[in-house]
């Protein structure tokens, strides 16, 4: 028999499963099917096909994704390390001013930035060319492209993740520990290797995996600046493009191992006791920097840092304020006006896409809400045979490439199901929002995740005992307690889904076309003003989410990651 | 107000059984205390008094009526948790009330019965303050009241005051015996602070992992304890092994080499091996020959000062044998000299001998 704690549980756990089955497990099971399937008969031909000689652009296409995602994490790393060393452990004028700078990147959503680098370096880019013009040069100097823009862009998209979490990793460092060295007779360099070093190493291997699996599933970059360049992310959508979506499952299929046994990597990686939290309560202690000309010379570094980091973000701004059909051939732009503005709110085709993006984002995130916030308290504080596999069945959208959840949901729903109620879901209004929900489940599970493992459990049989039942407890006590942490994670998925390119570009309809798509037509248009302003309003979006973040919920972006 | 009954809980948590067999009445209003080392199985028996665990066997009955698996919320029990347990989002009224809240009292008399305890606990001036701004001590008092606003029947406070430093735990023991008193309601608390279980209740049990070694009052405790691991547990207290010589009808100490006098001179239970507890303050010492029974020659090892008492070492000749001694400090002339040779005296009346606890 059951008792009453267990019922609850398992009312608890019914909805989870079936929805994690249904839209998570049930749709990588149709990719895998699919993947084996030649002409509806089971072979393997497909993956013979993948290693085989016959189609040799997806070996090299997996190759230069491994290629770039190793280049990716070493660029990140020698910017990310010396920014956290120097923003944690020197102190000189505009250091908190410049910190805040260094976390920029992270709200230009992916094909927003790649776009604005497109126009800042690309071949008839503003920069190259204003110096070519100031010089007096016959061409450019230089432009990016091909795999040095695709590298350019992660180095610049991804270096916070190193940023952030070496920072944190060495404010929790206890400086009496290198005091202690350094009394013992070690010299700096000596400290650094000996002590430093080795208690960062959690931090960095953390940061590698992150930026590796990011630049595996990265889409946007290599699908703006790749030219011929092949990466795997981007063989499965031209694959799903032509019609072969076997090939496509197949694709899907190798890049989902690759992704997942990350996955499991890291959660192993990051079980095992680590001793980077030996004391408790001891924050970083900064140096001043005393040496005026080594003062200066920081500074003017902090600056030179901060006008490369914050060009996209202005080039963005400035270009959309130009009218459609006023800069074509010219190397600059020559009229800035308010029109692109001014359609966006009295043309709906212009108007459509942003009210898609904001009502789809908005469902998916109230599922997830909602989803994350019952999904994080079942794992965190029920007991239940099977909670692992739970667990990382929660986290495999986070590691799936979005290519790929792509893929999944197609080959999921591309047919009636009992899990989209006997529909047809691929073509409708409503895959784009599903596609975003499942997306978005790890972010919010996560950060609830985290305030709830914080939550002792006394507190809620404190109020057990003083006689409330369990969903007044639930309502009263455990959800104002945690909402802190829930509506972080649901605001950074808000913030993401505007931005979401890869799915959307899979996935979306006349009818529910998002920002993103409809900056990609303004692109194919050569409407460059307009892309612009669609980006600049996914751009504020994701300001004013974060400002309200900080403001109200006490939210560091750092947390958000 | 309610009696509580456990009879034959036992209680396993997989294949590793925390409490055993445990068999206790607790009157109403009694002040009733459960003392153990770490581990014992004391926080587990409190809990399944709670609702929290249900126990594997047995039953748990209040007043008669039969509770083991109602739920904690239809329990009426208040219980103080060890690290308080405040609700972190709530002002100190509003902890307070949520008890009352949950039963859909009126909002006028929950005022009145908030403000009238929280006078109680003397933390009236504090009403609208976020509990996270408030001392350890005060948190503990809010703790309190949360528990006594509801009039449980039974109040539970899980070692309540071990977070404290020394002074303000004296003062907040005085305070939970002031109203403990003041609202007369059974109280079971769980410390493994000797002192305080001896000043404060009305019984004791004394727990050994996951047994019930005796239940008594502080002094049946204190000076008849019934095996060597209570003796030895609350106080300090010297511990021999001793045999009963049944031809001689009398106590026969190997470690002393000598026959030791005792009074009752008969062993209670004749099986199994017998220990021999004399407390420390118990112990005779002087410079000068004693007479009577059960007197040694030894010398003063070691000498130490704790303020109140004085604490002597005595190791006697001819043995290896120990004895811990221990003096009221009554100034610097009357300490024992290390190295000295002096006579102990182990008073009949106060020499208990014991069966040897069980090893599990
Ligand atoms: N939920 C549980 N699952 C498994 N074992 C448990 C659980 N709760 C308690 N135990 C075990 O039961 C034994 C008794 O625990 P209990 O918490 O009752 O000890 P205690 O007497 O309160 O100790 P302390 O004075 O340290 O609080 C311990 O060995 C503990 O490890
Ligand atoms: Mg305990």
């Amino acid at each position: 028999m059951l008792n009453a704690e267990k019922r609850k549980t398992l009312f608890l756990l019914i909805p989870i499963v079936l929805i994690l089955v249904g839209y998570v497990l049930y749709p990588s099971i149709e990719t895998l099917l699919e993947s084996f399937k030649r002409n509806g008969a089971m072979t393997l031909q497909n993956y013979i096909d993948f290693f085989g000689p016959k189609a040799q652009s997806n070996l090299e296409a997996l190759w230069n994704s491994v290629y770039i995602s190793l280049l990716s994490v070493l660029l990140s790393a020698c910017i990310g390390i010396p920014l956290a060393f120097i923003f944690t452990r020197y102190d000189f004028p505009g250091r908190s001013f410049f910190s805040g700078i260094a976390i920029m990147p992270i709200v230009l959503p992916s094909l927003v930035g790649v776009m604005a680098f497109m126009w800042l370096y690309g071949e008839v880019g503003l920069v190259p060319s204003a110096i070519r013009d100031i010089f007096g040069l016959e061409e450019v100097p230089f432009s990016i492209g091909g795999v040095s823009g695709i590298l350019i862009v992660h180095a610049y998209t991804m270096y916070p993740y190193f940023y952030m979490t070496v920072s944190s990793a060495l404010n929790n460092v206890d400086p009496s520990l290198e005091e202690s060295a350094a009394n013992l007779g070690s010299s700096r360099f000596g400290v650094f290797w000996k002590v430093t070093f080795p208690l960062l190493t959690p931090a960095l291997v953390a940061a590698s995996l992150l930026v590796f699996m990011v630049s595996m599933a990265s889409f946007s970059a290599p699908f703006l600046l790749a030219g011929g360049y092949r990466v795997l992310s981007l063989q499965i959508y031209f694959s799903k493009i032509n019609g072969n979506l076997e090939m496509a499952a197949t694709q899907s299929v190798i890049l989902s191992i690759i992704s997942i046994s990350f996955l499991l990597f890291m959660r192993w990686f990051q079980g095992r006791k680590d001793y980077r939290m030996g004391t408790k309560g001891i924050g970083a202690h900064r140096s001043e920097v005393s040496n005026p000309l080594l003062k200066w010379i920081m500074v003017s570094l902090g600056v030179v840092a901060m006008i490369v980091l914050l060009l996209p973000h202005v080039v963005l701004a400035i270009l959309s304020f130009v009218p459609e059909g006023s800069w074509t051939w010219q190397t600059y732009p020559t009229s800035f006006n308010f029109e692109n503005y001014r359609l966006l709110f009295e043309d709906p085709n212009i108007w459509d896409p942003v009210r898609n993006s904001l009502f789809m984002a908005f469902v998916a995130c109230l599922g997830c809400f909602v989803f994350g916030m019952i999904t994080s308290y079942a794992l965190v504080k029920r007991k239940f045979i099977g909670k692992n596999l739970l667990d990382i069945l929660v986290m495999i959208p986070w590691a799936l490439p979005a290519t790929v959840v792509g893929m999944n949901l197609i080959l999921a729903f591309n047919k009636e199901t009992p899990f989209s109620f006997g529909q047809v879901l691929v073509g409708t209004y409503w895959i784009l929002p599903l596609a975003y929900f499942v997306r978005f489940i790890p972010l919010v599970v996560r950060s609830t995740s985290a305030v709830l493992e914080q939550l002792d459990d006394s507190i809620e049989e404190a109020a057990q005992s003083l006689g409330a039942k369990w969903f007044y407890t639930f309502r009263r006590v455990v959800l104002p307690i945690i909402m802190p942490g829930v509506l972080s994670g649901t605001l950074l998925a808000f913030v993401q889904a505007v931005g979401e390119f890869p799915t959307s570009v899979l996935l979306y309809t006349l009818d529910n076309r998002p920002i993103s798509i409809e900056i990609m037509n303004q692109l194919r248009l050569f409407n460059l003003g307009q892309a612009a302003a669609f980006g600049m309003i996914q751009v504020g979006l994701i300001a004013i989410v974060m400002i309200i973040s900080y403001k109200f919920f006490g939210v560091k972006s750092e947390n958000t990651l | 107000m309610s009696s509580v009954t456990l009879s034959n809980i036992t209680k396993r948590f997989g294949n590793f059984t925390a409490v055993k067999d445990l068999d206790l009445v607790i009157e109403e209003g009694e002040f009733f205390t459960f003392l153990g080392p770490s581990g014992c199985g004391k926080t587990t028996t409190l809990r399944m008094i709670a609702g929290f665990y249900y126990p594997s066997e047995g039953k748990v009955k209040f007043n008669e009526k039969d509770m083991t698996t109602v739920s904690p919320e239809n329990r009426n029990t208040g219980m103080v948790f060890q690290n308080y347990a405040l609700f972190p989002h709530m002002t100190v009224y509003e902890n307070v009330a949520f008890g009352l809240k949950v039963r859909k009292k009126k909002k006028a008399e929950i005022k009145k019965r908030v403000e009238d305890v929280l006078e109680k606990v003397r933390l009236k001036p504090f009403i609208d303050r976020q509990v996270s701004q408030l001392s350890g001590g005060q948190q503990q008092r809010v703790a309190l009241a949360r528990a006594l606003v509801i009039e449980p029947d039974i109040l539970l406070l899980d070692e309540p005051l071990s977070n404290l430093d020394a002074r303000l735990r004296d003062e907040m023991r005085n305070e939970i015996l002031r109203l403990q008193r003041e609202y007369g309601i059974t109280t079971i608390y769980v410390t493994h602070d000797q002192v305080e279980a001896l000043t404060m209740s009305d019984r004791i049990a004394v727990f050994n992992v996951g047994n019930c070694q005796q239940i008594g009052t502080p002094t049946e405790i204190y000076n008849q304890p019934v095996n060597d691991f209570v003796a030895e547990f609350i106080g300090e207290t010297n511990l021999l092994d001793v045999d009963w010589k049944e031809d001689k009808e009398e106590f026969y100490s190997e470690g002393l080499n000598k026959s030791i006098a005792v009074i009752p001179p008969e062993p209670e239970m004749s099986e199994g091996p017998l220990k021999m507890s004399i407390r420390p303050e118990a112990i005779q010492v002087s410079e000068e020959e004693l007479s009577g029974p059960n007197v040694f020659l030894g010398n003063v090892q070691l000498v130490q000062f704790t303020g109140e008492a004085v604490h002597s070492f005595i190791a006697i000749h001819e043995s290896d044998v120990t004895l811990k001694v221990t003096d009221l400090n009554k100034g610097p002339s009357t300490y024992l000299k290390e190295n000295a040779q002096v006579y102990v005296q182990l008073p009949p009346s106060q020499v208990r001998v014991v069966p040897k606890a069980k090893k599990e």
